[in-house]
């Protein structure tokens, strides 16, 4: 088992390496660092003042070294600029370049400056996150118990009209995106177009001050397109659960069906479930970035879409890393909680 | 011209009738879902005189009771569709003149939907889907889109005016709005109203139609066809061939897709080539797919083999240059006469096919695994069949079922994706169309005014639905054999 997280560890790594390569060498393309300089700087700059630009900020250095640089594992630029100015990577705003430490990188702590929002990555990130940490949470304490309720309620009699109309009702939420939900709820709970003007249509407010009538709406949204695939899968799983020998056991030994159900089937049912829920992650963070932008809530994926609209490199990264580490870290959850809940998979 | 209201004179006789079956409906289906928990399990009982005996009691009477109150709002519903069709104009409202507008569509499904039945029996997989309520109506949402793309693209017919022109004093107006006398189109209403650029909502959501069902398909098949090509080896061979390949799949799929979109489809990243290179990359795969599939088979016969190869190759290699070659772009070497057609939105196409594949991937990666152990496939190897014949002809047709399933669930999920970049305003213009656009357009004012982001959502919602239904039909079925 220590060697199955070891290498799951390795392994994920190494895809974070490779996947922050990626998203460094796709930031740092020419058109791209042209951009930055021309929105950082001026809009109207010459191509010449554009290269120098870039030069005097260790743009220019070959991929390779400013991604080591951005690690923490090659020393931080300091370049004499065409200007005479000098500046350093490591450099701290208003203290002398002398005073700036050789190395500053991620290995570091340091995260980088965000040029679109003037701030350290590190802590931007960090108060988004926990903003959207509250989404979520709200998110998953809708989620999961509706979802899990729905798919054991369909699952344990199979081919019933509960059952029917419950599996309708999870194609139905798992084919609504969550741009066609969050526009329909909109208008329907947020406008008075359908007179039920009941809750508000941004959720900016909940920023600070989450109320039933500001939050509600995002909530339910994001909730929704993962609530059904969270059913299905339940009630496959309670569907087989319910096939069982030691159900028909208990059946025969004339248990009553509610306990049966809940005595029985239930337990083993929700193995299966709970590697889905960890893996509903990954897609939450995609649900997260369109209900943030279309509730104007200013959290985690709004941040994203900041920083990939402005090219905002080092926020993107740190971005990214969060998000890809998100990712692998509920596999690997996944993964070992699936050996600790079913006791007939070993890992040898 | 007075303006138009939803249901018109027809709506005077159905809204009420339709109110009251609603609520009877709404009271019936909780009695029953209520009722249902604390009943016996349904037997059906079989009389002596050959008849079945039903459930009765409480929740017997409330099942019966759903069942009527819903054909009789089911018969509303229908009566709203067909009665205006033979109504003067604009004597039947919004909805009325929208079925009107729709009656090719009508038409087409009603054709399509009696031969199929009449022959169903000789029809295979596609037969047996008219056995399964789910997948029949799944399949009705989706040829709704087909058959209304196929008359907008192809025919002109259904938009009532053009999806581009700008009407003063249409901005933002109401459904039903009348235009200014003098104002090109079919008819002389915006039925769904104008959106913040004074255009018809109508006509634009009905052209949307035409890009999705372009584009969502095809990309899907390449998407299919990489994820095969690859996942086949992958599967079969194992081994390092196998870490490697799900390493790269595992990689992409750890990415968030709307980062990815962000990082690939912008303007700057077109500018560098790269979507160029990886339609180069990614297009080749059908090649390779359909060169190895007809090599494997006929290659003891080389003379046939030639005959068939060398045209097919002929036509999809052209194909191949044609897609990758765009104008002003890095790849850029055909003569204008060979270049078959400029797809604008290359770069969206990309990275649609690129998001899908390696999830195909790992689909036929896992079903390769597990057909690889079986008995047909040892027979194979016996009689000395080639590697990629047993991979192609032995296992891929016995892989078929769960992937034609997943082949509706994937177009649906592309679907999804293109409204997904629409809604972001990435890498289509924002006249395009398409329906996560006219979202996006519609979302900025969506507290105002709530009608112009509202058809596109049903539009898509209604598509992506009948896919997840046509999928969920098809897997019953084929599961019963």
């Amino acid at each position: 088992m220590g060697l199955f997280i070891l290498r799951r560890l390795g392994v994920m790594l190494l895809t974070a390496l490779c996947l922050t390569f990626i998203v460094f060498w796709l930031t740092n393309l020419a058109p791209n660092l042209e951009k930055l300089a021309k929105t950082q700087g001026n809009a109207r700059m010459s191509d010449e003042a554009v290269v120098s630009w870039l030069e005097n900020r260790g743009y220019s250095q070959a991929l390779p070294v400013k991604y080591g640089q951005w690690l923490g594992v090659l020393p931080g630029y300091v370049i004499e600029g065409a200007d005479g100015e000098v500046r350093a990577r490591c450099q701290i705003p208003g203290e002398p370049v002398e005073d700036a430490a050789t190395f500053c990188g991620i290995l570091q702590g340091d995260w980088g400056y965000s040029t679109v929002f003037k701030d350290e990555v590190g802590s931007i990130v960090g108060t988004r996150l926990g903003l959207t940490g509250k989404l979520m949470f709200w998110v998953m304490m809708v989620m999961v118990p509706g979802a899990l309720i729905i798919g054991v309620l369909a699952g344990m009699r199979e081919g019933s009209r509960t059952d029917r109309s419950l599996s309708t009702v999870s194609i139905v939420s798992t084919a609504t995106p969550e741009y066609v939900s969050g526009v329909v709820f909109i208008s329907v709970f947020a406008t008075a177009t359908f007179g039920m003007q009941w809750f508000k249509g941004t959720a900016t407010s909940a920023m600070e001050d989450a109320t039933f009538e500001n939050f509600f709406l995002p909530v339910i949204t994001i909730a929704l397109y993962g609530m059904g695939y969270i059913a299905r899968m339940t009630r496959a799983s309670m569907t087989e659960v319910m096939t069982a020998q030691y159900i028909r056991t208990a059946r025969l030994k004339g248990v009553s069906f509610p306990k049966i159900v809940l005595k029985h089937a239930l337990r083993n049912a929700l193995i299966a479930p709970f590697t889905v829920i960890m893996l509903q992650f990954p897609w939450l963070l995609n649900g997260v970035v369109i209900v943030e932008t279309l509730f104007n809530y200013k959290g985690f994926g709004w941040v994203l879409v900041q920083a990939a609209g402005n090219n905002d490199i080092e926020l993107l990264l740190g971005v990214s890393i969060v998000s890809v580490f998100v990712v692998l870290i509920t596999q690997l959850i996944s993964d070992i909680g699936y050996v600790f809940l079913n006791p007939r998979i070993r890992i040898s | 011209m007075e303006a138009l209201t939803w249901t018109g004179n027809l709506g005077g006789y159905l809204n009420p009738v339709l109110m009251v079956l609603l609520a009877l409906l709404a009271i019936a289906v909780v009695a029953q879902f209520v009722l249902g928990f604390f009943a016996a399990p349904m037997t059906l009982q079989s009389n002596p005189d050959g008849t079945l005996e039903a459930r009765g009691g409480a929740l017997g009477m409330a099942e019966t009771g759903v069942k009527w109150t819903f054909l009789a709002t089911l018969a509303v519903v229908v009566a709203y569709i067909v009665v205006p069709l033979v109504m003067p104009y604009g004597a039947a409202g919004i909805i009325g003149e929208m079925s009107k507008r729709f009656l090719p569509v009508w038409i087409a499904l009603i054709a399509l939907f009696a031969v199929s039945i009449h022959f169903k029996r000789r029809l295979g997989l596609y037969g047996k889907l008219f056995d399964s309520t789910i997948g029949m109506i799944g399949f009705a949402l989706v040829m709704f889109w087909v058959f209304t793309a196929l008359f907008v693209g192809a025919f002109d017919m259904i938009l009532t005016h053009d999806y581009l022109t700008q009407v003063s004093g249409l901005k933002n107006k109401v459904p039903g709005v009348p235009v200014p006398e003098g104002t090109a189109g079919a008819i002389p209403h915006y039925l769904l109203g104008g959106d913040n650029l004074a255009r018809d909502i109508f006509s634009r959501v009905v052209t949307g139609s035409v890009f999705v069902i372009a584009i969502a398909p095809l990309a899907t098949i390449f998407a299919f066809m990489v994820g095969i090509t690859l996942g086949l080896p992958a599967g079969f061979y194992g081994g390092k061939l196998d870490t490697f390949l799900s390493f790269i799949a595992n990689l992409i799929l750890a990415f968030p897709v709307i980062l990815l979109f962000y990082l690939l489809v912008t303007p700057e990243i077109v500018l560098t080539g790269i979507p160029s290179y990886m339609a180069a990359f990614l297009f080749v795969f059908p090649l390779i797919f359909f060169g190895v599939l007809l090599n494997s088979r006929y290659y003891t016969q080389p003379a046939k083999r030639n005959a068939i190869l060398i045209p097919v190759l002929g036509i999809l290699g052209w194909l191949y240059l044609s897609i990758i070659n765009q104008k002003g772009t890095v790849i850029d070497f055909l003569p204008a006469w060979m270049d078959l057609f400029d797809i604008s939105i290359l770069v969206v196409f990309v990275s649609v096919v690129f998001v899908n594949a390696p999830t195909v991937f790992r689909i036929v990666r896992g079903l390769t695994l597990d057909l690889r152990t079986r008995d047909y496939v040892a027979a194979a190897q016996t009689r000395g069949e080639g590697a990629w014949y047993i991979m192609l002809w032995e296992i891929l047709p016995n892989a078929r079922g769960p992937l034609i399933v997943d082949f509706c669930l994937r177009i649906g999920y592309t679907t999804i994706l293109l409204g997904t970049l629409g809604f972001f305003g990435l890498g289509l213009s924002s006249e395009s169309p398409d329906w996560g656009s006219t979202i996006n357009e519609g979302r900025k004012l969506l507290l105002i005014y709530a009608h112009p982001a509202l058809p596109p959502a049903v539009a898509l919602l209604s598509l992506v639905l009948g896919l997840n239904l046509l999928a969920d039909g098809l897997r019953e079925e084929s599961l019963k054999d």
